[in-house]
């Protein structure tokens, strides 16, 4: 068959393009210049994608298109090699779309901003590195993706670089990350070993052609290898217990913390499990863990979410539980839950961090909720779409964070690989959700403005917890870096170039979930039968024929799916209830219940010290050996001084070649001429017996 | 002939020098021009290389005296180093261009005539004659450090040539030995010879191999013995460190490679297991040791004893895959690091000081130097498409065919690496400008950022198409690793692309 060429390295390497031209040259530009450039060659990468998408459909799928080797040896070979079936698809429109739409409103938003051109140069850079991610046909060339969007990360977070937080905070996201990339590497070690390649077609076929790779019932290597790529991924995806990066990271400007923190980069993780899922499938007991680690990071991000006061923190935390969730998707052998979940997730969690730019562009670089409320009259479109994205995420039909997470609950639920305690716990989770998120709408957009506002019982917070203080005055200095042309008297809506990213992907946090309707609401699940060629699940690989649990799904369980349905939105309403009450109702029953459970409080408040027990426990001790056993002792009292000595009985040979003819450098000399006498002897010893 | 022209015009361009007026402006632009003509005799070689054969090219051969050889030849891994090193040597002159302005003519003649003996040493195929070069890079480097290097210069001079004279002379001893016995000091003669069956004993075999082994590695420097090479850096002026940790190191890891592996296959397999534990402390404590240096070229230095662990280790694995990636770290090392030793004289020249508490902020008045650091600093780190990844990438998937638990251990200095590097270069660069006298330092020249530029390229080029050194490198470690570890990969033939495609 003479397939086509659909070139698909154009669409990495267009955004390549416009980093390389803003990154050379932009210090030359005027800043509509580097918009044009930088947002040119994402859209007309988004427009390739497109384009590569509908020509994919007639196409056999894998098409796989390789350009030549990156790594060559005699016994190993890795390609640029592209890889386009139903999964890439998806991620690479997810990524171009959004990404576009995310560098629109960035044009807006970082107008005011010294280092415009570095800022977009960074976008594109990124934009490069993730499509090359999830286009790459190895796992060597999405390692590069991988590596590569942690350092646009790095950069990105970075960028106020004149604030010590922000250059930690990038740091300690490269580092935390490398951490997870460690057991990324080990796992490919182990594929290379096993499998003789990274590519994905070699490794995917030999896995389901042969009869030696059946599902472990043990923890075999393939369970090693899932085990590893999972910590990879748990590094990526921000999970427990290398999510700590996350939280910090949005020291970077809201944008990226839209694109990179929320809809695409810390998806990574959960795109490399259901790719993997040829081998996760066969590794139940490494699935058991992943739906562990996302069940518990869900519930336990979720907890951190509802106590904190700064509206991107808050944002943040309900990231790293809303990839809990698609954690514990893949956990329970649903990857097309998890990646439905991941694409919904996009849209609303890209347009909840942009409106909180566009929140925070409007009270001039306040991020503290407790200064805010009352902006709903003030900044309308930026209000709706907000409440848009907020009933999106907290699961209210018919929009599409109730058909994603109400479709990973359900399978979260069934056995095998789910259990009912995973759908309980994913339950409450649920409820926490819907509770912090309108928790924060109340907070920033109902009761009245209290811009510039401190009261004495926050102050007596910021006392008894001194860690938030900090970070409060960190989030003050950032607000006036990040937006120091704006004023801070009249609160003012965003520019149209800010809000029509906002407004389509409001529509979209609307409509996205209508592709996957579930049978029980007499849909069709349009979006899972789509992504089933890509995905290989555990009933398919014991042999079961495909349509088998179908039928078993017809008869007995469709009541049920629809119990638990009504349940998780009666949930998701008790959450907004609950928000509704304290914040807008009774605004002083909050501090009246802190109060009651100071202790729980101040825990939860300060994200359970898990930053300062990793330095504790971590960090200080080796930077300790280091510097006291190894470098001053060892190094330069051990071995230093074993070799000193060995040469001079007096004094250090630092006083200089003056000496020579007289001091410790003869000593030194003898010490060679001896040595090397007995060797020599030695060896014509040797040589003559 | 070609091989002679490219190990000897430094030397003949030195005594030109010599010969020339102390005009510092002349000589500087002649030590330029004859360093590059250098280089661009050396582009000849990879031109003309026979890619997939694995024996020596560009072979010269005559008598010298007696049993001695003037022996040259190139394979795929001398070819590269020769060419590293004739790549360096003229970016060490533009970076000395400014920062020496005492007794220059004698600087630059060192420098051409370090050249030569560095590029003799990856050439000579007779023992003896490896040995002369081998001794000769010593005394200009010494001299280097002890005469334009910092405040504590002669002691760190004097150590770097004592630990590696007294270890020389165990090769010495080594060759003398083999001469005696195989009537040869020519390399294939003696590899021949020991090659065949029962002769001689064992033992005698291991007293060859540590009497090479030892000199070897304090070059390169493996743990313990690594202490010289932090005080040679601090004290050598900034073109002494980029050729010591460019090349001169190299030489060590080359050494282990010829000598060591080429040469006693046995005794390398016998002794790999604590060479290589010793190549993994080295990474893992080089790296421990980096991150908590208050100084930038002591950092760089414990970075280089962390990375050359990586090329010990892919050598001892006596894999296909491991050693490719040891040689192309090699030149992986000499490029990255060459930069970063580049990039802190320039710092020197402006603050006369490499404590990270006097820079910070640097940032904001420095951004065109920033970013090639940067750079220098990620191909260091070893992020995939600069050159640093696909080195370790294959010695670390080596060192984990061999012995999965050396490939684990060796693998987690990518968080090390990552640890320090992003460390040095938040103290130097990021945060609030720490003394205001910062603020108006000058960014880089054009001459610097010419010096800059080509490391820079090399390091994305070797990133991205790896495979242009690999075909030549390939073939050539396959012929020095006789004895190869039969890697558990179960594939027979090469993937090749239609397979993939379904």
């Amino acid at each position: 068959m003479n397939e086509p060429n659909l070139h698909l390295w154009i669409i990495p390497l267009l955004p390549l393009v416009g980093a390389t031209i803003n990154g050379l040259l932009g210090r030359h530009f005027k800043n509509g210049m580097v918009a044009t450039v930088a947002l040119f060659f994402t859209g007309a990468s988004f427009v390739h994608a497109v384009w590569a998408a509908l020509q994919g459909a007639h196409l056999a799928l894998p098409h796989v298109e390789e350009a030549g080797n990156w790594i060559w040896t005699s016994s190993f070979q890795a390609p640029f090699g592209f890889y386009l079936d139903q999964l890439s698809t998806v991620m690479m429109l997810v990524v171009t779309g959004v990404g576009f739409l995310i560098h629109l409103y960035s044009v807006g938003y970082m107008a005011h901003e010294g280092g415009f051109y570095r800022f977009f140069a960074y976008l594109n850079l990124f934009m490069f590195f993730m499509l090359t991610l999830v286009l790459a046909n190895n796992y060597l060339l999405m390692f590069v993706g991988w590596e590569g969007v942690g350092l646009a990360s790095y950069l990105l977070i970075g960028f106020f670089f004149l604030k010590d937080s922000a250059a930690n905070a990038g740091k300690k996201a490269f580092i935390v990350n490398r951490i997870g990339d460690f057991a990324f590497l080990i796992g490919m070690f182990l594929l290379i070993q096993n499998f003789g390649s990274l590519n994905f077609g070699t490794i995917f076929n030999k896995l389901n052609e042969s009869s030696l790779w059946p599902v472990e019932t043990s923890f075999g290597v393939l369970s090693v290898i899932a085990l590893m790529l999972m910590i990879g991924a748990t590094g990526k995806s921000a999970q427990v217990p290398l999510y700590v990066w996350l939280p910090d990271a949005m020291e970077g400007p809201t944008p990226v913390s839209a694109l990179i923190h929320a809809a695409t980069m810390v998806t990574a993780g959960i795109y490399m499990i259901a790719r993997s899922s040829a081998i996760f499938s066969r590794a139940p007991h490494t699935l058991l863990i992943v739906a562990i680690i996302g069940c518990i990071t869900a519930v336990f991000a979720a907890t951190m979410g509802m106590a904190q006061t700064d509206i991107k923190r808050v944002l943040a935390y309900s990231t790293v539980s809303q990839l809990g969730y698609m954690f514990m998707a893949c956990g329970v052998a649903a990857y097309s839950a998890g990646i439905f979940h991941l694409m919904t997730h996009a849209f609303f969690k890209a347009l909840l961090f942009l409106g909180a730019g566009s929140v925070i562009h409007a009270v001039g670089g306040e991020q503290d909720m407790r200064r805010m409320g009352g902006l709903r009259k003030l900044i309308p479109v930026t209000f709706w779409v907000m409440m848009i994205a907020t009933l999106a995420i907290a699961g209210i039909p018919p929009l599409a964070g109730f058909f994603s997470k109400d479709e990973i609950l359900w399978q979260a639920s069934r056995l095998p690989y789910g259990h009912i305690i995973f759908w309980i716990i994913g339950l409450i989770t649920a409820g926490l959700t819907s509770f912090y998120m309108f928790r924060l709408i109340f907070m920033t957009f109902f009761g009245e403005l209290r811009l510039g506002q401190v009261d004495e019982g926050q102050e007596a917070h910021k006392a008894n917890a001194p860690a938030h203080a900090q970070h409060d005055a960190a989030s003050q200095s950032h607000g006036h870096a990040d937006d120091h042309a704006h004023s801070h008297g009249g609160v003012h809506e965003s520019p149209w170039i800010m809000l029509a990213p906002l407004v389509v992907l409001a529509v979209l946090s609307v409509v996205g979930g209508w592709v996957n309707i579930p049978k029980a609401l007499g849909g069709n699940q349009g979006f899972a039968n789509y992504l089933a060629p890509a995905i290989h699940t555990p009933a398919e690989i014991g042999g079961e024929q495909p349509g088998a649990r179908e039928v078993k799904e017809e008869e007995g369980e469709r009541g049920t799916e629809l119990t638990f349905t009504v349940l998780s939105v009666v949930v998701a309403f008790a959450g907004l209830g609950l928000a509704w009450v304290l914040y807008v109702k009774r605004p002083e029953l909050p501090d009246r219940i802190t109060t009651s459970i100071r202790g729980m409080y101040v825990l939860v408040k300060n994200k359970y010290y898990v930053d300062e027990i990793y330095n504790a426990l971590l960090v200080t001790p080796l930077l300790a050996i280091s510097t006291y056993v190894f470098w001053r002792g060892v190094d330069q009292g051990v071995i230093d001084g074993t070799v000193n000595g060995l040469g001079s009985a007096s004094k250090g040979i630092g006083q200089g070649l003056r000496h020579m003819q007289s001091g410790n450098i003869r000593s030194y000399a003898a010490w060679v001429a001896a040595g090397g006498a007995a060797v020599i002897a030695y060896m014509i010893y040797l040589g003559v017996r | 002939m070609i091989l002679t022209f490219v190990t000897f015009i430094p030397a003949v361009g030195a005594v030109l020098l010599m010969l020339m007026p102390r005009n510092d402006k002349i000589i500087r632009w002649a030590a330029l021009l004859i360093s590059l003509l250098a280089f661009a005799f050396s582009l000849y070689l990879p031109v003309h290389f026979q890619n997939g054969t694995s024996g020596f090219q560009f072979q010269v051969d005559t008598r010298w005296i007696g049993d001695i050889h003037y022996r040259l030849g190139a394979d795929g891994i001398s070819m590269w180093l020769v060419l590293l090193t004739t790549f360096l040597v003229p970016l060490s002159v533009l970076v000395s261009w400014k920062s020496v302005h005492d007794r220059v003519k004698e600087f630059f003649v060192l420098l051409l005539l370090l050249e030569t003996a560095m590029i003799g040493v990856f050439l000579a195929l007779d023992m003896f004659l490896f040995y002369v070069f081998w001794e000769a890079t010593l005394i200009p480097m010494a001299l280097l450090i002890g005469m334009y290097g910092h405040e504590r210069r002669i002691y760190a001079a004097v150590k770097f040539f004592l630990y590696t004279m007294v270890a020389s002379v165990f090769m010495l001893a080594a060759i003398i030995w083999l001469y005696i016995h195989a009537g040869s000091f020519d390399y294939t003669a003696i590899q021949e010879w020991l090659g065949r069956p029962g002769h001689p004993p064992a033992d005698v075999l291991q007293w060859l191999f540590l009497g090479f082994f030892i000199a070897f590695a304090v070059k390169v420097p493996l743990f313990p013995l690594h202490t010289w090479l932090p005080d040679a850096h601090v004290e050598a002026p900034t073109a002494g460190s980029v050729l010591l940790a460019g090349v001169l190191l190299k030489m060590g890891t080359y050494g282990l490679l010829r000598f060591n592996v080429g040469l006693f296959p046995d005794q390398a397999h016998h002794n790999a297991s604590w060479i290589n534990v010793l190549a993994i402390i080295g990474i893992i404590y080089g790296a421990l040791v980096a991150l908590v240096q208050p100084n930038l070229k002591k950092l760089i230095a414990y970075s280089s004893v962390s990375h050359l662990g990586f090329v010990v280790l892919g050598i001892f694995t006596f894999t296909q895959i491991g050693i490719d990636g040891a040689v192309y770290q090699m030149l992986n090392h000499g490029v990255s690091t060459g930069a970063l030793f580049m990039l802190a004289g320039m710092l020197y020249e402006r603050k006369h000081t490499y404590e990270f508490g006097e820079f910070g902020g640097l940032a904001t008045p420095m951004p065109i130097y920033a970013t090639f650091f940067l750079i220098a600093v990620l191909s260091s780190v070893g992020l995939p498409l600069l050159n640093g990844f696909v080195g370790e990438f294959l010695v670390l998937s080596g060192a984990f065919q061999y012995k999965m638990l050396y490939g684990i251990l060796g693998c987690s200095g990518v968080i090390w690496s990552a640890a320090y590097l992003l460390w040095m270069y938040q103290k130097v660069f990021y945060g609030p400008i720490q003394h205001q006298e910062n603020r108006a330092l000058r960014d880089i020249d054009l001459r610097e950022q010419l010096s800059l530029w080509p490391v820079t390229v090399m390091a994305l080029v070797m990133g991205v198409v790896s495979p242009y050194w690999m075909k030549a490198i390939d073939p050539a470690v396959a012929a020095v690793n006789k004895k190869a570890v039969n890697a558990k990969i179960e594939i027979q033939k090469p993937l090749n692309v239609s397979e993939n495609r379904q």
